[in-house]
């Protein structure tokens, strides 16, 4: 089981969504290519046939138009796209069909339709090929947003997503896709319940996507030199599993919230005011986040790299939150030991 | 006209007539203030609508745009529903939920209608599309104005159901204005409309859309080709709308068009060019124009009374359908973690 990746499980489930119902179906652009978008799509034409599983012309706005049309006569669609920026073209499809379409017609139809959009970092992305727009989807009524972070959720989180009967924006970081499973993986997981990580009781940090794993790194560091955080890793943006950060919250009084886009209306922004609200007499610091600045992204990885939070930065922020002193140094120097535009060794662009 | 169109083309006539009398009723009591949402009426543009609804069954499917009422009329849309609907009553076709913009009657096959200009191309074509995998042996109607073509949306969503070769039908009714904003000043008015559909790949034609007599039998040929199997098709139909853009006032006296365009659209107006027709025929006496009107205004009556007696969406219902309830209980038994093996290549 070991050398099982993130985008194995991705896989394992569509297929395993196309083998349980046959209403299942699987499209995007290079769907079945040869490189079958980072391997999510691979094998799957050649089980369920190019009726179920097709490759399609690059038109985002339409083809999202096109799901919702199979999804309402019965179909469940899953429509990958390479990247997260491209389904931009696609937001009046999203917002004014899919996410309205239960209210508009008062429940008589159904759009169980499931968008696999993923975001790019590092290898001169640039501006537009590594947005983190969970918060632009999160916003709309009607919607739900899933990001997992390990593989041993992502494979539960894909099948409920593809089973729900309402739109998902299903979220993958590019950077998790080579991440390696360590426990079975195929178990069913909820969507709207988060994933407690990491028990501490110095301070709660919630986090979604790439930066749980950014933040594992850096609360891992921390608790060998006697620091502990709860960890929280979200799983599902929207609905947000709010019991579980208030109760955490409630124990710890001090909130990091950790998120891979831009900082301003961010999730983190969210969560920051909906505890401030909810849980103010609890808490006893005032709420950090770490989240992309207000900035566009530039391609040199000199000027990208030092817009990123790396587990560093997340260590000496819950740091100077506890007011503790510890030399984050060693985090550091071990993040140095590969590029910082890229997540391992595995990676090495373009995409 | 033979005489075997006689029973043929009274019942379009009846039911042009019941959309237009419909129309002009909601124009009448809109000042009232009870339909309280926009409202796009098809008065002058009932052919159209007729001449396609009158090919279809209920398990093709329609969709269309904000100036629906006609297609989902000629589609066999439940007109009391529809009347509740612009009302805001619980027993209208969207529960209140969607008012006049967004209509959509499932048992007739009439699946929506929506607000925003062209984005129910692509779903219609999805529509189509999901037939096709279904075989379903149906077709799907796209209703669109002259100016959803000047939207991105539509040339992907046409080109794709010419690659798929998808039994959809695209009715466009070019009524020559977007708003207030003439065609001239937004498509070369040389290049005409369904040649673009054409040079995209689709069959595609034109038509007087005022008189149904010169191109229904046509119609009925492209809809039974695209049941062989011959779709896409696209039709164009020059047609002309009386009222504003939205609402029920007349603006033929105030300027918004010229007043040449108006004189000759109204001299062509299709409920009238049809009830002379088959007067001249004697295929139609006045008297049983008469009684049509009667009937029908009793229907349309009923309709209104039904909507104002029903009962609004009750306020604690504004969070009913947020999401849909979803019980994955059985995903969640029929998973195995421990039998589940994969196997990379
Ligand atoms: C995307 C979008 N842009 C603008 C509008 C505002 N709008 C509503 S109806 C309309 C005119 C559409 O003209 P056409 O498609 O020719 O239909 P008609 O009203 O003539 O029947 C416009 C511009 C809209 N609803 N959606
Ligand atoms: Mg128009």
């Amino acid at each position: 089981m070991s050398n099982i990746k993130f985008i194995n499980l991705v896989n394992a489930a569509l297929k395993k969504a196309m083998q349980l119902d046959k209403s299942v179906l699987c499209y995007g652009l290079g769907m079945n290519d040869p490189t079958r978008i980072f391997g999510a799509s691979e094998g799957l034409v050649e089980e369920f046939g190019e009726e179920r599983v097709f490759d399609m012309p690059t038109s985002e706005n339409a083809m999202t138009g096109v799901g919702i049309g199979l999804a309402i006569n019965g179909f469940r669609p899953v429509f990958s796209h390479a990247r997260l920026d491209f389904i931009l073209l696609a937001m009046d499809q999203i917002i004014n069909n899919a996410a309205k379409w239960n209210t508009m017609f008062a429940g008589a139809m159904s759009v169980p339709i499931t968008i696999r959009l993923l975001v790019g970092r590092g290898w001169g992305q640039g501006p537009t090929h590594c947005q983190s727009l969970q918060a632009n989807f999160a916003h709309i009524p009607g919607l739900k947003v899933v990001m997992p972070s390990f593989p041993e959720d992502v494979y539960g989180l894909l099948l409920s997503s593809i089973f729900d009967n309402n739109p998902v924006i299903f979220i993958e970081h590019r950077w998790l896709h080579n991440i390696v499973c360590d426990t079975n993986p195929y178990d069913f997981v909820p969507l709207g319940k988060a994933r407690t990580v990491v028990n501490g009781s110095d301070i709660t940090v919630v986090s979604m996507s790439y930066m749980t794993i950014e933040a594992l790194h850096a609360i891992k560091f921390l608790q060998e030199r006697g620091v502990n955080c709860d960890l929280i890793d979200l799983r599902t943006v929207k609905p947000i599993d709010w019991e579980t950060i208030y109760k955490s919250i409630n124990r710890t009084g001090k909130l990091l919230v950790l998120d891979t886009g831009f900082e301003f209306c961010s999730i983190a922004s969210e969560i920051i005011s909906k505890v401030s609200m909810d849980c103010f007499n609890n808490l006893n610091i005032a709420p950090r986040r770490l989240a992309m600045p207000d900035v566009s992204v530039p391609t040199s990885y000199i000027l990208a790299n030092s817009l990123y939070t790396y587990s560093e930065n997340i260590a000496s922020e819950i740091c100077k939150m506890l007011k503790v002193d510890i030399d984050t140094q060693p985090l550091k120097n071990k993040r140095d030991n590969f590029p910082r535009d890229t997540p391992g060794d595995w990676f090495e662009g373009p995409f | 006209m033979e005489n075997t169109g006689k029973v043929k083309y009274k019942n379009l006539f009846y039911k042009m007539l019941r959309i237009r009398m419909v129309e002009e009723e909601i124009a009448q009591r809109y000042s009232q203030k009870k339909m309280r949402c926009p409202t796009h009426l098809s008065i002058g543009q009932e052919a159209v609508a007729v001449a396609v609804g009158e090919n279809l069954f209920a398990t093709d499917f329609a969709v269309s745009s904000h100036r629906a009422h006609a297609h989902y009329l000629a589609k066999g849309g439940n007109l009391s529903a529809l009347i509740a609907e612009i009302y805001g009553k619980a027993t209208g076709c969207a529960g209140g939920y969607g008012g006049s913009m967004h209509l959509s009657d499932l048992t007739v096959g009439f699946v929506a209608s929506t607000a925003i200009v062209a984005n129910t191309v692509p779903l219609g074509v999805g529509l189509s599309f999901s037939q096709v995998l279904k075989k379903q042996n149906a077709i799907t109607c796209i209703f669109i104005g002259d100016a959803a073509i000047e939207e991105g949306v539509f040339y992907e969503s046409l080109n794709f159901a010419v690659l798929k070769k998808l039994p959809v039908l695209f009715i466009c009714e070019n009524n020559l204005y977007s708003v207030n904003t003439p065609l001239h000043l937004r498509q070369p008015i040389e290049r005409p409309i369904f040649k673009l559909a054409h040079g995209i790949g689709a069959k595609a034609e034109q038509f007087d859309g005022n008189d149904i007599v010169s191109m229904f039998d046509t119609v009925s040929k492209v809809i039974k080709d695209l049941r062989n199997q011959g779709g896409p098709w696209f039709l164009e139909f020059h047609t002309y709308r009386y009222k504003v853009h939205c609402g029920p006032e007349d603006d033929l006296n105030y300027n918004a068009r010229p007043k040449e365009e108006i004189d000759y659209w109204l001299a062509r107006d299709p409920v009238s060019l049809l009830q002379s027709k088959l007067l001249e025929l004697s295929f139609l006496s006045l008297k049983e124009i008469d009684s049509y009107k009667q009937k029908i205004q009793e229907e349309i009556n009923k309709a209104f009374d039904f909507a104002e007696n029903s009962l609004f969406p009750s306020i604690n219902d504004k969070y009913k359908f947020q999401y849909i309830d979803n019980n994955l209980e059985w995903l969640h038994s029929v998973l195995n973690p421990q039998k589940e093996v994969y196997t990379i290549e």
